[in-house]
């Protein structure tokens, strides 16, 4: 018996639920009626408030991929720098907030927000005036940036613990002070994790849903809510342009980690060894 | 060459309360090649690396340059180093790895240039600049490593165990290029090493150390005829090393016997160490000594035979380039200037409780004195 055998359930797996629902996708965002038409893509496209919303999900997804990185890099490299012990606790509290389920956690934020919520509450209590947070478009990018965080981190943390101390060393012992030695060898040496990282969170957060609405109030629709809205509100006639939507974000997708593998292989031909 | 380049004063260093240097006293002369040999654990890579300034001491100074370093961190001192495994890095190409010292320090395009090709040539790399790291051989990352450190022309090249890691007729080939390097160039070399061989070929000054403490420092000439103590003696070459005592000048008694040797100025009636070198010793198949035994054992070992004869009790180790055969009956001939007395060990952890050897060679004394 071939070991290939042992495969062959995962197959019947991938077929039946990734590449049949990519097929369904497909399928209606193609045809009207049974038949070839753009006419769905056509629309998705063409529609201004549609369009608004597309970019408006990808201003909001890098500006958070941004913000990720800055707040992830140097955290990441303070947890490499610390004791195994003490950073393993810290990277440990990172990562729990994660066993949470998605949607509790970004209610949470609602509470924490809320113009009776717990910030304002303290405000009050210190007898400075309440600030609307909630429903605004920075709460989003907050929700955004808290639940996709530690995806920027973990990648770049895990470069940089193996990051080979005697290379530091040497740029030291070539005269190269702390900024040098940074920005010289311990940088270059990272962009593997900052480019997985850019790419695990640039990606769930231009398809997420449900954050904007929580957080957002419904005032800033992202992509994903609207073709969440197109299946769940609207009914089966939408299914069709959501379909359309939900291909473009797919081949939008698809496009961002194409760009982000050939960065990473522009860095592996300067670098060598990587990840 | 006479003038001191570094001092260590007192020198300490502990980690997390254990002592892996203690008390170390050493200068270094400027242009001298200079090398730390022990066994792994011994301290000799802890005291390059707070020579380098990657490590501070837990008391003590190192003085470069009548500059004490303490507060001077690894960036601003004029030594570079040779790490053991290269730490080339891996995102720059061989010219980039080179210039990295040059380029911090902000010299010209044309000067960077210039000395880099300087120093591939030196270590016989023309050509070799746009390769990168990974491409390249153990040797020859080997190479780009040295070239990398002495580009910036420091005052004294540190180099961790930098032949490790390369095959013993690359190694043999590296020894004789470093050290026509360091001759060319006349930059103090401080070399770590385990390989007591490596020590005796190339260095000028041979530190020998053990268990953070220094055990003898001299010409590898003295270390290897002088060893002061039978960690030295064991360490450096083989040796027959026994306890004996000291009778008066040019006399002492070991292995029951009285024999004739070179030394002076011990105590009468002082317990020593005696140590025998295995090609000190000459083998003959009659009866010209009473020092008489079996071989045991013969070993070829390609310029040599390694015989193990037993004399009483005591297996001897002797090097001939004339085969006996095992079972044979031979005396040994063991001359004067063949014997090297040492005082006993004053290491705690080599002190050895007398044996029965050096109780009987004891009694007989004091029988002879009464």
């Amino acid at each position: 018996m071939k070991r290939t055998v042992f495969a062959y359930p995962y197959i019947v797996w991938m077929l039946i639920f990734i590449l049949a629902p990519m097929l369904l996708i497909v399928w209606y965002a193609f045809s009207k009626g049974g038949s070839f038409t753009l006419g769905n893509l056509i629309t998705a496209f063409s529609d201004p408030v549609y369009m608004r919303v597309l970019l408006r999900s990808v201003w909001i997804a890098l500006k958070a991929t941004a913000i990720c990185l800055l707040l992830g890099y140097p955290i990441a490299y303070l947890l490499s720098a610390m004791k195994k012990s003490t950073a393993s606790l810290l990277y440990v509290l990172f990562i729990v907030p994660m066993w949470m389920n998605f949607l509790l956690r970004t209610y949470a934020w609602q509470v924490l927000l809320d113009k009776s919520g717990i910030l304002n509450t303290l405000l009050a209590f210190l007898h400075l005036p309440a600030q609307n947070m909630l429903y605004t478009e920075s709460a989003i990018m907050l929700g955004t940036v808290y639940n996709f965080l530690p995806f920027m981190i973990l990648p770049i943390y895990t470069v940089l613990i193996k990051l080979d101390a005697s290379l530091v060393e040497a740029a030291h012992d070539l005269g190269a002070n702390g900024i040098i030695t940074f920005f010289k060898v311990i940088l270059p040496q990272s962009i593997p994790g900052i480019i997985s990282g850019i790419t695990m969170v640039f990606i769930p957060a231009i398809t997420t849903f449900a954050i904007s609405r929580l957080l957002g109030g419904g005032k800033f629709m992202l992509y994903g809510d609207l073709i969440e809205n197109q299946f769940i509100t609207l009914g089966k006639d939408a299914w069709p342009v959501g379909s359309a939507l939900s291909f473009i974000l797919l081949v939008l997708v698809l496009a961002s980690m194409a760009v982000m593998r050939q960065a990473e292989r522009n860095a592996g031909e300067e670098g060598g060894i990587l990840w | 060459m006479s003038k001191h380049l570094i001092d260590l004063i007192d020198l300490r260093k502990e980690y997390d309360g254990v002592d892996v240097l203690k008390n170390i006293n050493l200068y270094i002369r400027d242009g001298e090649f200079l090398t730390l040999l022990g066994p792994s654990g011994c301290g000799k890579t802890t005291m390059l690396r707070l020579i380098a300034g990657f490590v501070l001491p837990s008391s003590g100074q190192v003085i470069m340059g009548n500059k004490d370093l303490a507060g001077v961190p690894p960036y601003k001192r004029r030594v570079n180093t040779v790490f053991q495994k290269y730490a080339l890095f891996p995102h720059l190409n061989v010219y980039d790895n080179i210039a990295f010292g040059l380029k911090i320090q902000k010299l010209s395009k044309a000067e960077i240039q210039a000395r880099v090709q300087e120093m591939l040539e030196l270590v016989n790399l023309r050509g070799y600049d746009k390769r990168w790291i990974e491409q390249l051989s153990g040797g020859q990352q080997q190479r780009v490593a040295i070239a990398r450190a002495l580009v910036n022309r420091p005052q004294v090249l540190l180099l961790d165990e930098p032949l490790g890691a390369l095959d013993l007729k690359l190694r043999k080939g590296m020894q004789l290029e470093l050290k026509r390097m360091q001759q060319k160039l006349g930059i103090t070399f401080i070399y770590v090493t385990h390989d007591q061989e490596e020590a005796l070929t190339m260095s000028d000054t041979v530190v020998v150390m053990n268990e953070g403490v220094i055990q003898q420092v001299g010409t590898p000439i003295d270390i290897y005829n002088e060893p002061k103590n039978i960690f030295v003696a064991k360490f450096i070459g083989e040796s027959n090393i026994l306890p004996g005592v000291m009778l008066q000048d040019y006399r002492a008694r070991f292995h029951g016997r009285e024999f004739e040797c070179v030394d002076f100025g011990f105590a009468a009636g002082e317990p020593v160490d005696v140590v025998v070198r295995p090609e000190d010793i000459d083998l003959y198949e009659d009866n010209r000594s009473s020092l008489t035994g079996k071989i045991k054992s013969v070993l070829f070992m390609g310029v040599h035979y390694e015989f193990q004869v037993d004399t009483e009790g005591f297996s001897w180790t002797v090097h001939s380039t004339d085969y006996i055969a095992p079972g044979s009956e031979v005396s040994l001939v063991i001359l004067p200037d063949a014997i090297h007395i040492m005082h006993k060990s004053l290491n705690p952890d080599e002190l050895e409780r007398p044996t029965e050897d050096e109780l009987a060679d004891a009694a007989a004394l004091a029988e002879e004195q009464k």
